[in-house]
């Protein structure tokens, strides 16, 4: 078994709104080790982004604990031990591909040379080179979307946060995304936790699916899945596949996510 | 083809409006002077006909509407004819209004954005000044322009910087609540993204909120400028300045010399409209240098 990396034991969060206070996260333990690719799935409200959100210290539990390599999820934040991929690209509109790429590693105040040498390797890996000067309003969709993980990839963070990252894009571009993402995966071996709510996208992707139930937000079921390092679309159709998507759907029903 | 698309796109729409103005215009210099001149033949006990007097109309001493032509030949004559030092010129007086706009504007874009930085940064600045700042502008000009000129004075401050301050006072409003609006315009998102890299809130402020801002920036400031020069003219008003455009206008109103008040008028709001293509124009320059989508 291989090191641990993020840890949450009985983690709770209550928020305390107009209405009275919302349940999103009631006694989430969960462990991931390194290099895996977890994927959290599960229907709207069921606090699978919060508990992402959590994990990047963009929220606190309000109780229970989480530990990412022995430290607390703000140490871990302070130490840029994470890369975050929005559900947009989040691209800052007003500055090209390369100095969007560069914003991180201005905040962290690295040398011209060490920043040219890091945006031109993490475009290249996102397939990006040649778009350095273009503005963000210049790409498509999915190429701004490529273009904020070689953003977050550019930090060199251990572990890779995405929330619902192609959410936005269809399903073509998705698709071909998600081919790329894992030989990006395959190549960079970080720990990867990835919010979904799209079954086929979590089955393919992962090597641990995560399904959650909501109000209020808890795990319902951890269901391993591993396809092998060698994934083409096509696995898809194979029997195998269709039998880890079936238990997905399985509990998310279990969970009672078709209720309403 | 450049050519003609400005024919149609500016020449020709402006033009129309330009020629219907100036129709306008005369239509009511004639109904305005036409009683004075049947009043001097009444008084002359003899009788007067419309095409008599419609050439008089346009030629008066003191009309209360001046002709477009007497508009610009006083216009001519005060800026082209004289000498720029010459007291008489109109381009000297409207760069004693011009020094002091621009002085106030800087004056005021500086305070307004500095207003701006500690409203966004501290809640209790927001609390505490923004109702002082909308309260400032609620005030009227003409009454407070000549206490801050008294004022100024008594403590011996005198000439360009009084007149200034009265820009600065009503320019730095628009800038405070336009930038204060730019500062807080990045999205929750873009926010989170900064706290990811652990940025300080100084990184967050020139990375993110200051870029971000500065379209609203510009906009301020196009109405900024223009509200300088109003105050600029009002200052020179109470004080019984000697130079500048609203000592033009208050000499003019004194003696009765309308044609000496529309060509300062006039003068005015070409000043104005150059003040602000100014601004249009850097503001343009900036957003391609940002990277804004052309329209």
């Amino acid at each position: 078994m291989s090191n641990t990396v993020i840890s949450a034991q009985n983690l709770d969060l209550t928020f305390e709104t107009n209405d009275g206070p919302v349940h999103a996260l009631k006694d989430i333990t969960l462990d991931i080790a390194e290099g895996e690719f977890v994927s959290l799935i599960g229907p709207s409200g069921c606090g699978k982004t919060t508990l992402l959100r959590v994990i990047a210290d963009l929220e606190k539990p309000t109780g229970g604990n989480v530990s990412i390599n022995g430290m607390t999820p703000e140490q871990a934040r302070l130490a840029r031990a994470y890369g975050y991929v929005f559900q947009q690209a989040a691209l800052l509109p007003w500055r090209t591909i390369e100095d969007n790429v560069a914003l991180p590693l201005e905040v962290m105040g690295l040398d011209q040379a060490t920043r040219a040498a890091r945006i031109e390797s993490n475009l290249e890996l996102v397939n990006l080179s040649g778009f350095e000067k273009k503005f963000p309003w210049q790409l498509s969709g999915g190429m701004q979307q490529r273009a904020s993980i070689a953003r977050a990839l550019a930090v060199e963070p251990d572990m890779l946060l995405m929330d619902e990252p192609f959410g936005a894009l269809d399903e073509i571009v998705r698709d071909h995304l998600n081919e790329q993402l894992l030989k990006l995966w395959a190549k960079t071996r970080k720990t990867v936790v990835f919010v979904t709510h799209s079954i086929p996208e979590a089955v393919f992707l992962s090597t641990k699916i995560v399904v959650m139930s909501p109000r209020p937000g808890r795990i319902h079921d951890i269901i391993d899945c591993d396809l092998g390092n060698d994934r083409p679309l096509d696995i898809r159709e194979t029997p195998e596949f269709l039998k880890v998507a079936h238990q997905v759907r399985d509990g998310l029903r279990e969970g009672h996510s078709y209720d309403d | 083809m450049t050519a003609r698309i400005l024919l149609h796109d500016k020449i020709l729409p402006i033009g129309v409006v330009v020629l219907a103005i100036i129709a306008i215009w005369y239509a009511a210099a004639v109904f305005l002077n036409a009683p004075f001149e049947r009043d001097q033949a009444e008084r002359a006990e003899t009788e007067i006909s419309f095409s008599e007097i419609l050439p008089r109309t346009m030629a008066q001493e003191r009309p209360v509407l001046p002709a477009p032509h007497q508009v610009f030949a006083e216009l001519w004559n005060t800026t082209v004819e004289k000498k720029i030092t010459s007291k008489r010129s109109l381009v000297y007086h409207s760069w004693i209004t011009l020094s002091s706009t621009l002085l106030g504007f800087a004056m005021g874009t500086v305070l307004g954005v500095a207003l701006a930085v500690g409203i966004v940064h501290y809640q209790t600045l927001d609390r505490s000044l923004m109702p002082w700042i909308i309260t400032s502008q609620t005030i009227p000009i003409l009454a407070i322009a000549p206490m801050i000129i008294v004022v100024l004075n008594a403590v011996g401050i005198s000439g360009l910087l009084p007149k200034a301050t009265i820009s600065m006072y009503l320019s730095f409003f628009p800038i405070a609540v336009g930038m204060t609006k730019g500062l807080r315009s990045p999205e929750v998102m873009h926010l989170d993204l900064m706290r990811t890299y652990s940025a300080s809130r100084a990184q967050t402020f020139w990375k993110l909120r200051l870029p971000a801002a500065v379209p609203f920036l510009v906009t301020s400031m196009k109405v900024a400028i223009s509200i300088a020069l109003v105050g600029a003219i009002v200052g020179e008003l109470p004080t019984g300045a000697v130079a500048g455009l609203g000592a033009r206008l208050l000499a003019g109103s004194y003696y009765g010399q309308t044609v000496q008040i529309w060509s300062a008028l006039l003068m005015a709001a070409a000043l104005a409209g150059i003040l602000v293509m100014t601004v249009d124009i850097i503001g343009a320059w900036v957003n391609r240098r940002m990277g804004v989508r052309p329209a």
